[in-house]
This record gives structure tokens, C-alpha cells and sequence, in this order.
């Protein structure tokens, strides 16, 4: 395991769908069974930099994600790696059953990437954001789902991904993320990453909540609250193992996620908490609604979606903590 | 397997292929017949002539594939694809049983030699497309065939893979259009109807040829006229009769998805005999 640190610059770094479209390109390079087919998206995905280098390689399919997603199953079968990449709320919505009957069930190895998840897209509003697609994902059952934090783990996760022989959701963001790792961090499919040390409370998060985790840690360090903070850039397999000794060892978890609480990462959570090692339990995400227009910082403050959201939620974890 | 272009010996094969299908699905005591019975000339046309392929080596890089888009008439597929040596024949009166490799619709986890698992409408021409263009990619001369069901082309989704096929030019991929007229529900005609359906397929930028779906020998000038098609893919429109070759089974609606009783049965193979 990398040695924790506690304090955490978190300077201003790329978007993550601008991260994925750099790791696609460098990855077509490395190798060339990889095709990528994008859905009249391709500016906002950042797959068009792919397209640029390797146009044979590079399947423009029109605003039609459900044949996006079977062209790019139909290319898996003949033992190509496809990256089918659209807006999250389309690829996932629109191409859900093709996911499920092309993709998961013969288990076939597409990777899936859908960008503008959460409400951080910010003025396009709600019709755009995706605040589902943790749950759309990780319902295909055999899916590797996963959720990076900022440009590094992006890229890392980018490379293993095409590695991996399967089928495998990506969630990207639309926002500027702020950047956690250093450029020479480990990331393994599955395995969590733990930032800060901490006996209090647990704060597990994924994307962009990462950030906010960690921000939140270090106000609750000030009122001397000692806050474990775990990154789930895999949340489809769950890092169990990490969670179950979070929960033991804290006693109180928060979860934090940029998408709805009924169905997201916190449920997930949970029931690896529940079969391991009962714990106080606080869920910070969106609420049994749909966002709307304005800009990204903003909605995530009225949506609850902050390092104060985060540091309040562990609060009321702590008073229910069982002695 | 022996491959033939003789129109006769082919037609026997169908026969055959028949009695398999009504078997398999009165032991089953479900299943699609009609649909199986309208595409069974086809399904023995490209395995047994058109398609090259090698049932010792299903995973021959370069074979034509076949897709059966309209999965539910797997039944006519597994016949087919015993007689030629790819699975066990004495296993197809194990259809839609527990455990069994032949499922209820196509299922590579169960039988690999399929290319793909189908059984939700719409897809298979998508996902021939895939295979076609990878085929492009590997300078493969391969060749991609995909059977869809009437009914099924009123899926969307058939119509973005048209347009994405005349797009890229795909002249490896050639689909056949099972025109039985009738889905579950009734008639086409009556439900959606696909007319005029020669036309939309060419303003889709396909090359369209129209054959007897019975006919041997008018399935086998239309693939040969498919593959030397080029810059195009080519849909074949197959004129064919719902539960062809049993009498009470010919177009009625029925029997898309009704297993014949005991009786039923054993009439359906005195009349294929």
C-alpha cells in the first residue's frame, strides 16, 4: 500500500474526460487492436484527438448510442478493444439494453465510457447529467465499474482497463478535477486507495467527491477529528477488504458520491459494511431529485454536494458511533 | 460435413431440418416453430453451401460468421448446426431444458460456436456490423450474415445500423430478411407495416435483391449476387411462408410461438416425411 499523507495540495487539474482522451490517444499507439466509436460527441468526450491520429481506427456513429454500443459488442467479439464513449446519460441510458444483451450476458470486452456524469456539468442542466449511471452500470451484471478522482488516476485507470478482458464501465467528469495523485501512483482494478490516515470516521468517496473527502478531512483535523479517507476508483468490484477494516477500525463511515443515494455507491457501501462490520452511516449525494442549470460550483453547493456536506455527514456519524 | 450446391440435395437437408425442428420443439413443449420453418432454406443455404466454414475449426479466423438476429428461431440454428458437426446432434431434445446447450435463444456461454448470443429484437444487424468491420480491419476476407425477422426491423435500431452500414460500405455484411409476414401479435401489415420495404432499404443506401426464401436455387443467385456486391452491403429480401411445410402451421399466427401438441407433431412429420 502507498504510504498515506495527510495534507493534500490539490491543485487544479484536468477534467477527467479530458485525461481519458489523452490516455486513448497514447493508448492507441501501444496498441493497435484498439478501435474507439463515438456518437456526434466526440469534441466532448475527447475521443476526437483518437480519431485525429487513428481514423481507421475511429468509428463516428451518429447520434445513435444504442447501435454504437452492438457495433462496438460485434468489434469485441472479432478481438478488437472498443472504447464506445457518448454523455453518460445517453450511452448508458439509451444503449442500456444493448449493454446488457450484446455485452454483459455473453461477456464480451467492451470498455464503455460515459463522460458529463453528475451535475458538475453545470448549464446544459439536467437532461445532460448523469446522476444514475453508477447504478445503470453496476446493475449489468459481470461490468467492472470505475469512477477515477482526477487526470493521473484517469490515465492509470485508462491503461488498465484495456488490459483488463471484459466487459467495463467508465465514469468521467465534465469539471476541471482537482489532481490527488502523483504521476508515479499504482492503481489495480478493484483495490481502493487509502489517502489519509484516521481512527474517527471514515470518508469513502469516488470522482469528484475524492477532493471534497479530503478537504473535509482536514476541517475535521482541526477540531480534532481524525477522518480515514479511501478513494473507490473501482466501485464494481467493491475493495470489501479495505471497507470491512475501515469499518471495524472507525466505527463511523460517510459516503460521498456526485449521484443519487438510492442506488450509488453508498448502497453499495453499505452492504459491505453491513456483512462485515455494522457501523454508523451517513450518505452524502443527491437526493431523490434532478439538478438543474448553473454554474458547476454553485450546484454543488446547493446540492449538498461539499467538503462541509461531507465534514457535517461525519459529525452525526460520530454521535451515533457506538462506544 | 459435406458441403453441396446441389439444389436437390439441399432441399432434402431442409426437409430433414424440419423434422429436427418439430421434434426438438414438441419434446421441448415450447418454442417458436413458424419462424424456424420460414427460415429453415436459408439457414441450409449458407451452411451447407454459401458460407465458409469449418465445423473442426469453429474459431477459424477467417470464416463467414452467421448471426441469427431473430434468436427465438435458434431451433432451425441448432439443427443446422449439428447436422454439420459443430454440437452434439443426439443433444437437440434437450432444447430450453435445464443445463441443456441448446437454450431457449442463442447463448455463446452455453454453445461457443455461435458468434453471438441474440434474443432481444433489433441487434444482430448492429452487431454483424461489428464483425464486418473487424473483419476490414484484419484484411480479413470474411464474410458476415445476419437473419432478421420481419417484425424485428421495426426496431430503431435496425435502421441506425443501415445507415451506419452504407456509412462505412460494409460489402462484407449481407442480411436476409425472413419476410414471413407475421410476429407475434398478428400480421405485419396490420401491426407496422414494413412497405414498401425494397425501397426504404435502398434510401438506406443498400443493395437490394428480392429471392423466394423456398427457392434453393433463387437464395443461391441472390448470395452470389451479394458477394460480389461492392461498396455496399446487401439485404436480401426473402419471400417466405410462415410454418412453411406444415399445412396447419403455414401462415397462422399461431404457431410463432406455440410448441405443437403430440398430435400436431406427429402429423407435422408425416407431412415433412
Amino acid at each position: 500500500m502507498t504510504p498515506v499523507r495527510t495534507k493534500y495540495e490539490l491543485k487544479l487539474g484536468a477534467a477527467t474526460r479530458e485525461a481519458f482522451g489523452k490516455a486513448l490517444a497514447a493508448l492507441g499507439e501501444s496498441n493497435p487492436n484498439v478501435v474507439v466509436l463515438d456518437a456526434d460527441l466526440s469534441k466532448s468526450t475527447y475521443t476526437a484527438e483518437f480519431g485525429k491520429k487513428f481514423p481507421e481506427r475511429f468509428f463516428q456513429c451518429g447520434i445513435a448510442e444504442a447501435n454504437m454500443v452492438a457495433i462496438g459488442a460485434g468489434l469485441a467479439t472479432s478481438g478488437k478493444i472498443p472504447f464506445v464513449s457518448s454523455f453518460s446519460a445517453f450511452v448508458l441510458n439509451k444503449g442500456f439494453e444493448q449493454l446488457r444483451v450484446t455485452a454483459a450476458f455473453p461477456r464480451v470486452n467492451l470498455k464503455v465510457v460515459g463522460t458529463h456524469s453528475g451535475i458538475s456539468i453545470g448549464e446544459d442542466g439536467p437532461s445532460q447529467m448523469s446522476i444514475e449511471d453508477i447504478s445503470l452500470a453496476c446493475s449489468l451484471a459481470g461490468f467492472v465499474v470505475v469512477c477515477p478522482a482526477d487526470e493521473i488516476s484517469m490515465k492509470k485507470l485508462v491503461e488498465a482497463s484495456a488490459a483488463y478482458d471484459g466487459p467495463l464501465f467508465i465514469r468521467a467528469g465534465r469539471a476541471k478535477a482537482p489532481v490527488i495523485y502523483a504521476p508515479d501512483q499504482h492503481f489495480e482494478i478493484g483495490r481502493a486507495i487509502q489517502l489519509t490516515d484516521g481512527g474517527d470516521v471514515t470518508l469513502v468517496a469516488t470522482g469528484l467527491m475524492v477532493a471534497e473527502s479530503l478537504r473535509a478531512a482536514e476541517a475535521l483535523e482541526g477540531e480534532g477529528i481524525s477522518a480515514r479517507v479511501i478513494d473507490v476508483h473501482t466501485i464494481k468490484p467493491l475493495d470489501r477488504e479495505m471497507i470491512g477494516l475501515a469499518a471495524a477500525e472507525t466505527g463511523a463511515i460517510v459516503v460521498a458520491e456526485e449521484h443519487l443515494v438510492d442506488c450509488g455507491l453508498g448502497v453499495r457501501v453499505a452492504q459491505a459494511v453491513a456483512e462485515a462490520h455494522p457501523a454508523a452511516m451517513e450518505f452524502v449525494g443527491i437526493q431523490n431529485t434532478y439538478a438543474e442549470s448553473g454554474p458547476p460550483d454553485a450546484l454543488l453547493d446547493k446540492y449538498g454536494l461539499r467538503a462541509a456536506n461531507i465534514a457535517e455527514a461525519a459529525r452525526r456519524a460520530l454521535k451515533r458511533k457506538r462506544p | 460435413m459435406q458441403k453441396t450446391s446441389n439444389a436437390a440435395e439441399l432441399a432434402a437437408i431442409a426437409r430433414r431440418m424440419r423434422r429436427e425442428v418439430i421434434e426438438m420443439i414438441t419434446e421441448a413443449k415450447s418454442g417458436h416453430p413458424g419462424g424456424s420453418l420460414s427460415a429453415t432454406e436459408i439457414v441450409v443455404t449458407l451452411f451447407f453451401d454459401v458460407m465458409r466454414h469449418d465445423p473442426s475449426a469453429p474459431k477459424w479466423k477467417d470464416r463467414d460468421r452467421f448471426l441469427l438476429s431473430k434468436g427465438h428461431c435458434c431451433p432451425i440454428v441448432y439443427a443446422v448446426m449439428a447436422e454439420c458437426g459443430y454440437s452434439p446432434k443426439d443433444q437437440l431434445n434437450t432444447l430450453r431444458k435445464l443445463g441443456s446447450i441448446y437454450q431457449g435463444h442463442p447463448d455463446v456461454r452455453f454453445l461457443p460456436a455461435l458468434e453471438a448470443s441474440t434474443g432481444s429484437l433489433g441487434e444482430g444487424l448492429s452487431l454483424a456490423i461489428g464483425i464486418g468491420l473487424a473483419a476490414r480491419l484484419n484484411q480479413s476476407p470474411s464474410r458476415t450474415y445476419v437473419v432478421l425477422g420481419d417484425g424485428e426491423i421495426q426496431e430503431g435500431q435496425i435502421w441506425e445500423a443501415a445507415m451506419f452500414g452504407a456509412k462505412y460500405q460494409l460489402d462484407n455484411v449481407c442480411a436476409v430478411l425472413d419476410y414471413n409476414g407475421i410476429q407475434l401479435d398478428g400480421f405485419v401489415k396490420d401491426i407496422m407495416d414494413l412497405e414498401p420495404i425494397e425501397d426504404k432499404w435502398r434510401a438506406f443506401g443498400w443493395h437490394v435483391i428480392k429471392a423466394d426464401g423456398h427457392s434453393i436455387p433463387s437464395l443461391q443467385k441472390a448470395f452470389g449476387e451479394a458477394a460480389v456486391t461492392k461498396d455496399k452491403p446487401t439485404i436480401i429480401i426473402a419471400h417466405t411462408i410462415k410454418g412453411k411445410g406444415v399445412s396447419f402451421m403455414e401462415n397462422n399466427p399461431k404457431f410463432h410461438g406455440m410448441a405443437p401438441t403430440r398430435e400436431e407433431a406427429a402429423l407435422a412429420l408425416q407431412e415433412l416425411a
